[in-house]
C-alpha cells in the first residue's frame, strides 16, 4: 500500500472505533468488547504508522494527498488531506505506540469501573488517537486547528472521566479554559496568517518562505500567537497551571495525554511552523527565555510537591520547557528529539506510578516506601525511566537532552541554557527522590498506608501487577533502553551545531549531583531535608505556592473579570433593559389612559360615531 | 314648496332623533330616536322622488318602512331579554363593552 492509503487508515480506524462504540449504546455498555475494538483499532494504526514511517523515511520530498474542502473563487479556501515526512511518521508512531500500550495497560487499570464507565473511556480515548494523529498528519494550519480543539474535548472529558469527584469536574475544566485562552490566540493567529500568505498549506507557506515571496511585516505578531495556542496546549509559563490539575485523571490517561503526546502539541506546531519563527527572531527569543523560566520552575516546584503524580506532572512541564527552549534557540529538531524520546520514558513513568498508585491506593509518597521488594518490575522499569529523564548515558533522555543544551547554547541563549543545566541536576534530584523515597526509603508506618484511596478501589494487590500492566511496561522501558544505548553509542548524526567539548561531561555531572543528592537526602539521611527547606526557605514557600500564580489568576478572575462582568450585568440590567422597561411601562400607561374612554355606554358610542361622520363630511366639503 | 324646505325638515327631524338615541337613558326611547332618523331618510327619499319625477324613491321608502317594522320587533324583543337578564331597561346600565 502506498503510504497515504496507510496513513489515512491508521487515522480513520480509530474514528471508526469511536463512532462505533459512541453510536451503538449496547457495545459501549458492554464495556469490554469496545475496549478490544478500540486496541485492535489502535493496534492496527500502529502497524499502519510504522509501515508508513519506513515508507515516508526511504523518500526525500514529503508526500502530500490533499482534497478539497471548502470551495473558494480562486481555488479552495482550505484542503484536509495528510502530510507525510520523517517528522509526522515518526510523531506517528509515537502518539499510535504509547496509545496501544496505554489502552492496554488500561484493561488492567480501570477493571473495577462499570462497564459503561469503561466504555465511554475507551470511546474517548479512540476520539483522542484520531484526533492527536490529525493534528501530526495535518498538511494545513486549518485542519489543525480543528483536531488541536478535538484533542482538548478528549483532554477534557478524559480529566473529568470521574466527573462525580469534584475535584476532577473542576481540573477538567481548568484544563479547558486555560487551554483556551492560549487557542483564541493560535485561532487569531492562523486567521491573520491567511490574511497575509493567502494560504494554510504547510508546505507552500515553506516554499514561500524559502522564496522570498512572504512579506515579513506583521509576521512578528502572527507567529506570537500560534505561539500562545502552543503556549497553553503545551504548558508554558504563566499557562502551565492546568496540568498538574490535569492529574486528577486516571493515571493512564495522564500517560498518553498529558506526558507523552497532547502536551507535546504544541512544541510539535513549532516544529512544524519553524520556517515561521526563524524570519521572526525577537519571537523566537521569547520562546527560548519562556521555556528556559518553564523548565527551572516547573523542575522547582517538582521538588516540594509529595504527590508522585504531581512531581511527574512538574516534570513534563520542565521537560517541554526544553523543548521549546531548544526550538526558540533556533534548532527544533533537538526540541523534537526530545519530544520522542520525552514521550517514551515519561509515559514509562506514569504508568509505573500508577502501578504504584493502583498497589498502594494512594498517591502520597510518605504512603509508599521500600516498595523494591514488593514489587521489583515496577521499580527496575521506573528506574530506567527515572535514569532516562535524569539524562544518565545510554538511556533514552540522554543525547536528546545533550542536543537541547548544545542547541540552546548554539543558539545563543546563555540565560536560558544556565536555567535548563539547573533543572537538569534538580530534574535529577526530584526523580531520585521519588525513587528513593517510594522503592528504598523505609517503609511507611503501618495503617498509614490505606488512609487514602486516591485513584481507585482496587484491593489486595501487593506485588507486581498482573501482566496486561507489566507488558506496556516493559517494553517502553525497552524501548528508552534501545532508543538510549543506539543514540549513546551507535548513531552520530551530522550535527546541526558544534558544541563545545565540556558539554556533556558537565550535564552528567549535574545529572549525577542530583541523584547522589538525593540518595544522600532522602535514603541515608546525611543531608537533612529539614536543613535543605530551611535553607532554601524564600524558594520553597515560592514553590509551594506555586509562584502565586493560581492566586494571581484567582484574583484576577474574582477581582477583575467578575467585577467587569457584574458592571456589563449591571449595564444590561439597568441600562439596555432599564430603556425598554421605560418604554413598555409608558405603553401600559397610555393603555391604560385609553381604555377609559371606553365607557360601555351605547349611547357615547352613538355620540363618537356621529361625531365622526359630521367631522367627516365637513371635511370633504372642505370647510376643515 | 322648494325642496330644500323637505330637505331641511328631514334634517331637523334625523338631528332630534339622532339627539334622543344620545341622550335618552331608556332603550324604548333610544329605538323611538332611531325610528326618527329612519323616517327623516324616508323624507328624504319621497322628497327626492317626487322633484326627480321618477317613483324609485318612493318603492325604496316602502321597502324602507317594512325594514324598519322587522327591525323593530327584532330591537323590542332585545330589550325584553334584556331586561329579563338584567332586571333594567336602562342603557346606562348596560355597560358590558366597558374597558
Amino acid at each position: 500500500m502506498n503510504p497515504v492509503t496507510l496513513a489515512i487508515l491508521a487515522l480513520l480506524l480509530p474514528a471508526g472505533a469511536f463512532l462505533l462504540i459512541g453510536v451503538l449504546a449496547p457495545l459501549r455498555r458492554s464495556g469490554r468488547p469496545a475496549a478490544f475494538l478500540s486496541i485492535a483499532a489502535v493496534a492496527t494504526s500502529l502497524a499502519a504508522a510504522i509501515r508508513t514511517w519506513q515508507l515516508a523515511s526511504g523518500s526525500v520530498e514529503p508526500i502530500r494527498a490533499a482534497w478539497n474542502w471548502l470551495p473558494g473563487a480562486n481555488g479552495p479556501l482550505a484542503t484536509v488531506g495528510v502530510l507525510i515526512d520523517p517528522q509526522s511518521s515518526l510523531m506517528l508512531i509515537l502518539v499510535t505506540l504509547v496509545a496501544t500500550l496505554v489502552q492496554i495497560y488500561s484493561l488492567e487499570y480501570l477493571h473495577d469501573e462499570p462497564p459503561a464507565a469503561f466504555g465511554r473511556y475507551y470511546a474517548y480515548h479512540s476520539l483522542f488517537v484520531f484526533s492527536m494523529m490529525g493534528v501530526v498528519l495535518s498538511p494545513n494550519l486549518l485542519q489543525l486547528f480543528v483536531c488541536w480543539e478535538l484533542v482538548g474535548v478528549c483532554s477534557y472529558l478524559l480529566i473529568g472521566f470521574w466527573y462525580r469527584k469534584p475535584e476532577a469536574a473542576r481540573a477538567a475544566l481548568k484544563a479547558f479554559w486555560t487551554t483556551k485562552a492560549g487557542d483564541v490566540g493560535l485561532l487569531i493567529g492562523i486567521v491573520l496568517l491567511y490574511r497575509l500568505a493567502g494560504t494554510w498549506d504547510i508546505l507552500e507557506l515553506e516554499h514561500m518562505v524559502k522564496g522570498g515571496t512572504l512579506a515579513t511585516a506583521g509576521l512578528g505578531v502572527i507567529t506570537f500567537c500560534l505561539y500562545l495556542g502552543a503556549m497553553g496546549k503545551s504548558a508554558q509559563f504563566p499557562l502551565h497551571v492546568w496540568l498538574p490539575d490535569a492529574m486528577e485523571g486516571p493515571t493512564p490517561v495522564s500517560a498518553l495525554i498529558h506526558a507523552a503526546t497532547m502536551v507535546t502539541a504544541g512544541v510539535y506546531l513549532l516544529v512544524r511552523t519553524e520556517f515561521l519563527f526563524h524570519q521572526t527572531p525577537q519571537v523566537l527569543l521569547l520562546v527560548g527565555w519562556i521555556g528556559g523560566i518553564t523548565a527551572l520552575l516547573a523542575a522547582i516546584m517538582a521538588c516540594v510537591q509529595t504527590d508522585i503524580k504531581k512531581v511527574l506532572a512538574y516534570s513534563t512541564v520542565s521537560q517541554l520547557g526544553y523543548m521549546m527552549t531548544a526550538v526558540g534557540a533556533g534548532f527544533a529538531g533537538a526540541g523534537f528529539l526530545h519530544l520522542l524520546t520525552h514521550g517514551v520514558f515519561k509515559a514509562l513513568l506514569f504508568l509505573g506510578a500508577g502501578a504504584v498508585i493502583h498497589a498502594v491506593h494512594s498517591n502520597e509518597m510518605h504512603d509508599m516506601g521500600g516498595l523494591f521488594k514488593r514489587m521489583p518490575q515496577v521499580a527496575t522499569v521506573f528506574i530506567i525511566g527515572t535514569l532516562s529523564l535524569a539524562g544518565v548515558p545510554a538511556f533514552a533522555g540522554f543525547i536528546s537532552k545533550e542536543e537541547v543544551l548544545g542547541a540552546t547554547l548554539a543558539g545563543g541563549l546563555t540565560g536560558p541554557f544556565v536555567m535548563l543545566l539547573t533543572g537538569a541536576f534538580l530534574t535529577a534530584f526530584y526523580m531520585s527522590k521519588v525513587v528513593f523515597l517510594v522503592f528504598f526509603a523505609a517503609p511507611a508506618a503501618p495503617g498509614h498506608a490505606h488512609g487514602h484511596t486516591h485513584d481507585d478501589g482496587h484491593h489486595g494487590h501487593h506485588g507486581d501487577p498482573p501482566f496486561l500492566m507489566a507488558g506496556p511496561l516493559w517494553i517502553l522501558a525497552i524501548a528508552a533502553i534501545v532508543i538510549g544505548v543506539y543514540s549513546t553509542f551507535f548513531h552520530h548524526a551530522e550535527p546541526e551545531f558544534a558544541s563545545p567539548g565540556w558539554l556533556t561531561p558537565v550535564a552528567v555531572a549535574m545529572g549525577l549531583a542530583g541523584i547522589v543528592g538525593a540518595y544522600l537526602t532522602y535514603q541515608t539521611r546525611t543531608i537533612s531535608a529539614d536543613t535543605l527547606a530551611s535553607v532554601f526557605a524564600p524558594i520553597r514557600v515560592a514553590a509551594v505556592n506555586k509562584f502565586w500564580l493560581d492566586d494571581l489568576y484567582l484574583f484576577i478572575y474574582r477581582h477583575i473579570l467578575l467585577a467587569f462582568a457584574r458592571l456589563i450585568g449591571w449595564t444590561d440590567r439597568y441600562i439596555v433593559d432599564g430603556v425598554l422597561n421605560v418604554i413598555s411601562a409608558w405603553t401600559l400607561d397610555g393603555g391604560d389612559a385609553l381604555r377609559r374612554i371606553q365607557t360601555g355606554r351605547v349611547g357615547d358610542y352613538i355620540f363618537a360615531v356621529a361625531a365622526g361622520l359630521l367631522v367627516l363630511m365637513l371635511w370633504m366639503r372642505g370647510t376643515l | 314648496m322648494p325642496l330644500s324646505a323637505y330637505l331641511s325638515l328631514a334634517a331637523v327631524l334625523f338631528s332630534i332623533g339622532l339627539f334622543g338615541v344620545i341622550t335618552r337613558r331608556n332603550t324604548v326611547g333610544i329605538l323611538l330616536g332611531v325610528e326618527l332618523m329612519l323616517n327623516a331618510v324616508n323624507i328624504n327619499f319621497v322628497a327626492f322622488s317626487r322633484f326627480h319625477g321618477t317613483a324609485l324613491g318612493m318603492i325604496f321608502t316602502l321597502f324602507a318602512i317594512c325594514i324598519t317594522v322587522a327591525e323593530i320587533a327584532l330591537g323590542l324583543a332585545l330589550v325584553i331579554l334584556l331586561f329579563r337578564m338584567r332586571r333594567t331597561s336602562t342603557a346606562d346600565h348596560i355597560d358590558w363593552l366597558k374597558g
